[in-house]
């Protein structure tokens, strides 16, 4: 069967007229960390409650994804009348249902909030919270798949490409690396046989952008992905997700097929030459496969371990054939990307960064979450506005970028736009996306002796100097929080540093002491009153002395 | 791939007539000519330059792990491992810059604080390479503290022997054990600094089933960690006049 597109339209009609009737909505979020807090059971309830009272001609209820403020779930988001509910359980159901039409459950409503929710703009997370990630035909209904058809009938593979180069998007990853150049170096590469992989191995602690993105929607991301095959000349995908995902891995898997029954995937689609099928690849838990050639080494069957470059992936990917790698974010900013035009993408954010960031925001700060902003917003108004400041009225200490590649950037910088150029100026990246947020109570020599215990347990062991390097690093940073740190291990641990960031073989090691040197750079103190006071100034380090007994 | 290289002036080069293009570089202030498939390293020694190694033995491929050949290339941001790094047209490399042997001593000293090498009670001492390299880079002492984890000796093969608290994870005994007698009995286990060299799943060396017992992992070891038994301190002399041998005779074969 192929799909054309007044088939396209025509679902999309069909799934629009059995919302014509429908006066309320109430859309429940069933991603992982509500569905943690039993949002699938409040849903079930609900829509027992709206058969039991005959409403069910008028209202529907609909299991969406992530709403974003996952601090407060399960999160209820009720349409037409634009209110988000907070903390809903079982005993809500009725007082929610008999509100319909009236004015909101004051108890529930949670109108606070809505800095977090005004201030963001959205463009890979813009159906999150609207569609139901388990069906393709509400995901084309707003207008999914439509990038995809323009894509292969009304666009040669270099005007797509062109297209994603004038957008200016960059690898959302981590390094940042100009997604239309990629693509360019792999469509130019001359072989028949090529791949298209998606990086779903997001392992950065704290960072759970990838994660909601695939629970969320995850046609987004096979649209992306067929594109990208469709400019690059490849006819086979790869998605690799970590099994620490089920539900990402579930949804995802039902996606696929729920794509190939429709003709979206698989041959001839959109009635053209272009042949594509994904299949999904799951990553046994190890940090390095997200490096792309050690992500290659574990499809192929092999150990997970990262190897020199060049020769790039572009050139020699998976099996020696052309591989296009980018990650999940990357992916899903495709689509809207060829919708609206390369133009209209690049007008938003930096000079040098375009488009949005998706951001998970983690630690110490009142909305966690996930948010997405416009390239460029400052931090202040990130940690402060959107992510509701510090609990419990605490001062505000650093904020982590980029998780075990970041670096912590300390209160100074706080008016400093996040973009890839700034966040590197003062020593950290913009990695994946995760957020950390740290307030007085964190001990800075401790929080950079957890990212090194994390590089050091995750290296794969290949080269010498990250090997080694994180281990005598890490030993340094146990001695100095236990209080047997001597004046000579801060030049020690700069030399270590210094050595692991310029001699190691991939991106691993040559970014683990990022959190290291960032620490040192802004709360040298702090390591110094460990060595020679003996104490620890936040007081989360038992370092077997105080001030007083010196 | 059929793919046709064009002269600059448009006209098809003649692959067979010379299938790799010839190019000049410069390696230490010395000007060099060399084929585009060959790398820093092997161009630097046939030039008389020496670039110390560990994981790297030829005959076998390069695994760019130990990071000691280490050079600095003019206009490129990071430091190269040269046994991987293809020479280019105009390249300008620095193989002795005082940066890069600070680094190179860095690294030695990281791998002599990784596991036990005492060499005074070693089977390879005097002819260790890592011994050696020590001594070529100028490594007096050791300005980190030690790590000395407790490793097993695996002494249950009839005639061979592993330390691995003399192992420094080249992996020569594991890519010559694939790549030139072909059966993969051994291979890494485990990551980071607690990553072991294995033989088949983990099981000891001697109820092998892979194992034909050519010994040819214990002379590619650069240091003690795989040896002959029977060898008291300092005997242990590795035989390695096979390997290249045995690879040309291969691309004879394949002619």
């Amino acid at each position: 069967m192929t799909l054309t597109f007044e088939d396209l339209q025509q679902i999309a009609k069909i799934e629009k007229d059995k919302q014509e009737g429908i006066k309320y909505q109430i859309n429940v979020c069933v991603a992982a960390g509500c569905l943690s807090c039993q949002s699938g059971v409040v849903k079930e309830s609900l829509e027992r409650e709206v058969n039991r009272r005959g409403l069910e001609n008028w209202t529907r209820v609909k299991g969406v994804g992530c709403l974003g403020l996952c601090a407060v779930g399960p999160l209820l988001y009720l349409e037409p009348d634009g209110v988000y509910y907070q903390g809903v359980q079982v005993s809500d159901v009725s007082e929610i249902l008999d509100s319909l039409g009236g004015s909101p459950v004051s108890r529930l409503d949670c109108s606070s909030h809505l800095p977090f929710f005004k201030r963001q703009q959205k463009i890979v997370l813009e159906n999150c919270g609207k569609v139901d990630p388990e069906s393709i035909e509400d995901y084309i209904a707003e207008g999914g798949y439509q990038a995809l058809y323009t894509a292969l009938r009304a666009m040669t593979p270099n005007e797509v490409i062109d297209d994603v180069a004038t957008s200016g998007l960059r690898g959302r990853g981590g390094a940042g690396f100009p997604t239309g150049l990629k693509w360019t170096a792999v469509s130019k590469a001359f072989n028949k046989t090529k791949f298209v992989i998606c990086n779903a191995d997001e392992g950065d602690p704290g960072a759970f952008m990838d994660r909601s993105v695939l629970e969320s929607d995850p046609h987004r991301v096979i649209e992306g992905m067929a594109i990208a095959g469709a400019a690059v000349g490849a006819t086979n995908g790869f998605i690799y997700v970590r099994a620490e995902y089920p539900l990402a891995v579930r949804r995802l898997r039902h996606a696929i097929a729920q794509a190939e029954r429709l003709g979206v995937l698989g041959k001839n689609v959109f009635n053209t030459t272009f042949d594509f099928e994904i299949k999904v690849r799951l990553g046994a838990g190890a940090f390095v496969c997200g490096e792309e050639t050690a992500l290659i080494a574990s499809i192929e069957g092999r150990r997970g371990t990262p190897r020199p470059r060049p020769p790039f992936p572009a050139e020699f990917g998976l099996w020696g054939f052309p591989t296009l790698i980018n990650n999940v974010e990357t992916f899903a900013n495709i689509p809207p990307i060829i919708r609206n035009g390369g133009d209209w993408f690049a007008e938003i954010g930096t000079e040098k960064s375009k488009g949005t960031k998706v951001f998970a925001l983690a630690g110490r700060v009142n909305n966690t979450g996930l948010i997405e902003v416009p390239m460029g917003t400052p931090l202040r108004d990130i940690v402060f506005d959107i992510g509701g400041g510090i609990p419990e009225n605490r001062r505000f200490k650093a904020v982590q970028t980029g998780g075990p590649s970041g670096g912590c950037i300390p209160e100074q910088f706080l008016d400093m736009p996040v973009d890839y150029e700034s966040l590197a100026k003062v020593g950290s990246i913009m990695g994946s996306g995760g957020l950390i947020i740290m307030d007085e109570t964190s001990c800075m020599v401790d929080v950079a002796k957890f990212f090194m215990e994390f590089c050091m347990s995750e290296s794969c062991g290949k080269c010498v100097p990250c090997r080694v390097g994180t281990t005598q690093i890490y030993n340094l940073l146990s001695s100095i929080t236990n209080g047997t740190g001597k004046s000579a291990d801060i030049p020690n641990l700069e030399e270590l540093c210094d050595l692991v960031k310029n001699t190691s073989l991939c991106g691993l090691g040559q970014t683990s002491p990022n959190p290291v040197m960032s620490t040192l750079r802004y709360f040298r103190d702090e390591y110094e009153a460990h060595i020679h006071d003996k104490t620890c100034p936040a007081g989360a380090c038992n370092c077997g002395g105080s001030k007083e007994a010196k | 791939m059929t793919e046709q290289r064009l002269h600059p002036r448009g006209k098809p080069l003649r692959t067979d007539v010379n299938p790799v293009r010839l190019l000049m570089c410069k390696i230490d202030g010395k000007d060099i000519s060399a084929r585009e498939d060959e790398t820093i390293l092997s161009v630097a020694r046939q030039n008389g330059i020496n670039i110390p190694t560990l994981c790297h033995l030829d005959g076998l491929s390069e695994r760019g792990a130990c990071r000691l050949c280490i050079v600095e290339v003019k206009g490129a941001p990071r430091l190269l491992p040269s046994c991987v790094t293809l020479v280019r047209q105009d390249m300008e490399v620095t193989t002795n810059s005082e940066r890069v042997t600070a680094y190179r001593r860095k690294i030695l000293e990281l791998l002599f604080t990784e596991r036990n090498h005492v060499c005074s009670v070693c089977v390879s001492n005097g002819q260790c390479e890592l011994q050696a390299l020590s001594v070529e880079l100028g490594m007096s002492h050791v300005h980190f503290d030690y790590i000395y984890p407790r490793h097993s000796i695996d002494a249950t093969h009839s005639r061979f022997s592993v330390d691995h608290n003399r192992c420094v994870l080249c992996a020569r005994c594991i890519r010559v054990c694939d790549e030139v007698e072909g059966a993969h009995v051994m291979d890494v286990m485990g990551r980071g600094i607690t990553a072991k060299v294995i033989t088949d799943l983990s099981q000891p060396w001697g109820d092998s089933e892979t194992c034909t017992g050519c010994g040819k992992c214990v002379h590619v070891c650069p240091t003690g960690a795989l040896s002959e038994k029977g060898k008291s301190v300092a005997e242990m002399t590795k035989r390695r006049q096979f390997l290249p041998y045995l690879q040309l005779m291969r691309k004879e074969g394949q002619k």
